[in-house]
């Protein structure tokens, strides 16, 4: 009877592997050949020509490409740095004085998930306009909506990072030693939190080079809607970007996951949430 | 730092001052407030007021009648086919990816390496998706030429990679990430007591996932589905990057009522289009949430 029992559980067992085997072959092949297929074509010689680093080469010599990325990288620096400046006082200035508007705070922060950036960007619409016949039509007034898209993010992270130490002893220590304000953001807060806002400054510049939908239709030509339109006439240049774009964003998410450690939940609602404003 | 000693005292004090206080502590909050004010709350109130209002800003339904449009129907019916077949799609092929890891050891490489990456690609989504899959089965990917050199060519009927069919073909790359990382914690949940409990009560392997897996993880699979078609309906960049004519789903309809690059200029009806998908989609998602609260009821 053991043995029979055994013998049923050894198949089962058997069954799994061969299961599972079959499964991660067939997801390996569906998320990695179109990858690789990126990296293939945009080496692709001429005709019958041999492998070639043209595309890749050339891409300086596309000034509106050029203008896209340097536009894309001055987005995520004003981007994060806007984000961090409003937030992290906000936060803790919240945490210590306002605790009962706390998950007010939250819940503002959390509502841009809930709103498809498509959606978001009709509201977006009329106030651009505006802006743009009074202040300024930059394409670095993106900025702006793109610290909203980012809050849920960035507001996730911080509040890990401000929840992991007392924000209220530490605060209450240093201001009895006679520090201001500033001082205790700066030299107590900031860094016992530095962790958090690496992470939340790693999200936004992924969102924001990623992004394409609001600029799309503000008629803004960051990177994204540049490599779109590249890709209309030179297939193998846009691709070329878009690998680098690509490489880059993982290169900054394989970093956030790295800062990450330890915290596989938070990490994990996070990514799925960015995602879908990325795509948005 | 002349204030500094101030405050200090008041708090080892108690709070002595604290009536007068409370109004300035306010203040802290408000430049925050003032922005999402003006960059959240008030798009949002554009969007709502601005579907009701006509070009002269008299209130008027006339923007919701135009949602009756022949061709906003067909693409709202197009949007939810699409989100439906990539949803229930990537959720079976997900749970299966999600139960080949599960199956697997808990602290293992494998394990370790397939979540981090369902992280990342189930972010990977717009143009560069879009590219990826052209460069694949495009019309000069390398897969399609292989294909065609053997005599199987995939567009004899018609291109579908850049019709609804590809779009489906392309979402599948994000949605089975998202399905796995939204459905191995209902999975993890299961325990193994339960199929020796099956077994001690003399039920074989269709018993287990008959009556007791399968009940147990129903919600949170349908829950995880729902997540996926709101995920999928709300999409934008990935579509707009493959079919640039006809523009076959919602969001590009918001878009072009926007733009007025293809139809005319209706701003008043992007607002309603507008107002429709977020119907739709907060629909999806209460229902979601109040799955997942049936589904944390047992697995945790």
């Amino acid at each position: 009877m053991a043995a029979v029992r055994r013998g049923v559980q050894g198949t089962r067992r058997l069954k799994l592997q061969v299961f599972r085997i079959i499964v991660f072959v067939a997801a390996g092949l569906f998320f990695l050949v179109p990858i690789g297929a990126m990296v293939e074509f945009s080496t692709r010689g001429v005709g019958d020509q041999p492998r070639t680093l043209a595309a890749w080469q050339s891409i300086g010599t596309y000034p509106d490409l050029v203008a896209a990325i340097t536009a894309s990288l001055e987005l995520a620096a004003i981007t994060t740095i806007a984000m961090l400046v409003l937030l992290v006082p906000t936060m803790v200035w919240v945490r210590l004085k306002l605790p009962r508007l706390n998950p007010i705070i939250e819940f503002i922060c959390l509502l841009p998930l809930t709103i498809p950036a498509i959606v978001l960007v009709v509201g977006l619409f009329p106030i651009y306009n505006w802006m743009g016949t009074n202040f300024s039509d930059s394409i670095l007034t993106l900025s702006i909506a793109y610290v909203v898209l980012v809050l849920p993010y960035a507001y996730r992270s911080l509040e890990a990072g401000l929840a992991s130490i007392d924000v209220k002893t530490l605060t209450e220590a240093a201001r009895s030693l006679g520090a201001g304000w500033f001082t205790v953001m700066w030299r107590i807060i900031v860094p016992n939190i530095s962790s958090a806002i690496l992470n939340s400054a790693f999200l936004s510049v992924a969102l924001v080079l990623g992004e394409y939908t609001i600029a799309n239709n503000l008629l803004y030509n960051n990177l994204q809607v540049e490599i779109a339109m590249l890709g209309r006439a030179n297939a193998g240049v846009s691709i070329a970007v878009a690998v680098a774009s690509l490489l880059f964003a993982f290169v900054v998410l394989v970093l956030l996951s790295f800062f990450n450690r330890g915290r596989g939940r938070l990490q994990l609602v996070e990514l799925q949430q960015v995602m879908r404003t990325e795509r948005g | 730092m002349t204030i500094a000693g101030a405050p200090a005292i008041t708090t080892s004090a108690g709070r002595p001052l604290g009536g007068r206080r409370l109004p300035l502590d306010w203040l802290g909050a408000v430049p925050f407030l003032v922005y999402v004010a003006i960059f959240l709350f008030l798009p949002t109130a554009i969007i709502v007021g601005g579907s009701v209002l006509d070009a002269n800003g008299s209130l008027t339904l006339v923007n919701f009648a135009h949602l009756s449009r022949d061709y906003i129907v067909k693409t709202t019916l197009n949007t939810i086919g699409l989100s439906a077949v990539t949803a229930l799609a990537g959720a079976t092929f997900g749970a299966l990816l999600a139960y080949a890891i599960a199956v697997g050891n808990r602290e293992g490489l494998v394990r370790r390496l397939t979540l981090s990456v369902s992280g990342v690609l189930a972010q990977f989504g717009g143009v560069t998706l879009a590219f990826a899959f052209i460069a694949t089965i495009g019309p000069a990917g390398f897969l399609y030429l292989w294909l065609a050199q053997h005599h199987a060519d995939i567009y004899a009927h018609s291109l579908w990679l850049f019709e609804l069919p590809g779009v489906a073909l392309v979402y599948l790359y994000f949605q089975i990430p998202l399905m796995v990382l939204v459905f191995l914690p209902a999975l993890d949940g299961i325990k193994p007591q339960w199929r020796e409990a099956t077994e001690s009560l003399g039920g074989g392997t269709w018993h287990y996932w008959r009556y007791v897996a399968g009940p147990l993880l129903a919600p949170a699979f349908l829950g995880a589905t729902l997540l996926l078609f709101a995920n999928a309906f709300s999409a934008y960049a990935t579509v707009n990057a493959l079919i640039n004519q006809g523009q076959p789903v919602i969001s590009q309809q918001i878009s072009g009522a926007l733009s007025g690059e293809v139809g005319t200029f209706e701003p008043g009806f992007a607002k309603a289009i507008a107002v429709e998908m977020v119907i739709i989609v907060t629909a999806v998602t209460v229902l979601y949430s109040l799955l997942q609260r049936r589904t944390s009821r047992w697995l945790q």
